[in-house]
């Protein structure tokens, strides 16, 4: 009876420390995730921020790894079910692939075959004020009416900017 | 789990009958499955933002969106600090969600119901961060079909990001609102004694599953989208 009672105390005590662990791996990860986030937004090098960002992407992984395995017992089930799990899963590697693959393509035909697709990339544009902005979102339905009169008068201002929308 | 012995199963005669294959509660291995059904769903929303940033040509600098803080003055720049909180806040959650499923494998109530209550404000905390952030973005005139941002390189930019933005975070944010409800059921069960009587805490643990499961996704949204 006694030794049944030391050996729950003793895998209670093996399953805090990997509690701990877990939780700490995952606090340094994101703060490392965090520092490269801070350290890219001063970055121009199109290379080193490609570079940065597969880190990331690594990092989010293995958070990923450590909650499923750990926080979520995976790692300790049976290998039948963690196999019922990860099997199917492993569908996102061609989803990701493939989606991404064909998205980047779309982009270059576009650009390729559609001058004005690839001509709207160029032109830069104003931000809108912070204030109109806000004033557009909230009050949507009493900006219709100004705005359709403003179009029958078409004011000089108006006319002399045209408006760039985007495409998608 | 009381029908299984805790011994290693041996892999030949697991599927003879007799003994569970899983060495798991079936509503367990249902929550997996779920899971993991739900895991497709996200995946193809965050596949589907990935495939259309890929056939943009440009695309708004979230350090650019994301960089109010609350009570902060107008116009602060402080890019990746809000959604840090929120981050730490769901991953200390989802420790003490864990030290309840632990608590829960004890039979110690007083755990379960202690860390139950801290799992259930961390979530309400991620909640009102999240309610805060929608409500600034939408009065700088961002929302579904609306973006006032502009791309990084200064071009006119699309409502895609926005779109997917408020999809995905707000598809996130219903599933952290339900882990806490069902979080608040699963707290009130512990104290009507529901488990005791039960003679186990094993809906403890298929909730935390959930709750370990919205954290999970929540790496990926917010790597996606205020990291990438």
């Amino acid at each position: 009876m006694s030794h049944s009672h030391t050996d729950q105390e003793a895998h209670n005590a093996e399953a805090m420390a990997e509690i701990k662990k877990v939780t700490i791996i995952l606090s340094i990860f994101t703060i490392v995730e965090l520092i490269l986030g801070f350290w890219m937004i001063s970055l121009t090098s199109e290379g080193l921020i490609l570079a940065i960002k597969g880190t990331i992407v690594i990092l989010m992984m293995a958070k990923a790894f450590y909650i499923v395995a750990y926080f979520m017992h995976l790692k300790h089930e049976v290998k039948n079910l963690i196999m019922t799990i990860v099997v199917p899963l492993s569908l996102f590697v061609w989803f990701i692939g493939a989606f991404l693959w064909d998205g980047s393509s779309f982009r270059n035909l576009r650009n390729k075959y559609n001058p004005y697709f690839k001509e709207q990339a160029t032109i830069k544009v104003e931000k809108k004020e912070h204030g109109a902005a806000k004033h557009e979102a909230t009050d949507a339905k009493h900006e219709v009416a100004p705005a359709a009169k403003h179009e029958t008068i078409g004011t000089s201002h108006e006319t002399a900017k045209p408006e760039v929308e985007p495409y998608y | 789990m009381s029908t299984t012995t805790t011994a290693s199963p041996n892999e030949a005669k697991l599927w003879e009958g007799g003994k569970s294959p899983f060495n798991s509660e079936y509503g367990k291995v249902m929550m997996w499955y779920f899971l993991m059904s739900d895991a497709f769903t996200f995946g193809a929303f965050l596949i589907s933002y990935g495939t259309v940033r890929f056939s943009t040509n440009g695309w708004p600098n979230s350090n650019e969106v994301f960089k109010s803080f609350p009570f902060a003055p107008e116009g602060v720049n402080a890019p990746l600090v809000f959604v840090s909180i929120m981050t730490f806040i769901l991953i200390i959650s989802s420790v003490t969600m864990v030290l309840a499923v632990h608590a829960g494998k004890n039979m110690d109530k007083q755990g379960v119901v202690r860390n139950m209550i801290l799992t259930i404000i961390g979530g309400i905390a991620f909640l009102s961060c999240q309610a805060w952030e929608w409500n600034h973005l939408f009065h700088e005139g961002a929302w579904w079909g609306a973006n006032p941002f502009l791309n990084a390189d200064g071009t006119a930019s699309t409502t895609n990001f926005t779109n997917f933005f408020f999809t995905i975070t707000g598809f996130h944010g219903f599933h952290v609102f339900s882990g806490v409800v069902i979080n608040i059921i699963m707290l009130i069960m512990t104290l009507l004694d529901k488990f005791e009587q039960r003679g186990h805490y094993l809906m403890i643990e298929k909730a935390g599953l959930y709750w370990h499961f919205v954290d999970l996704v929540w790496v990926f949204v917010f790597t996606i989208f205020y990291l990438l």
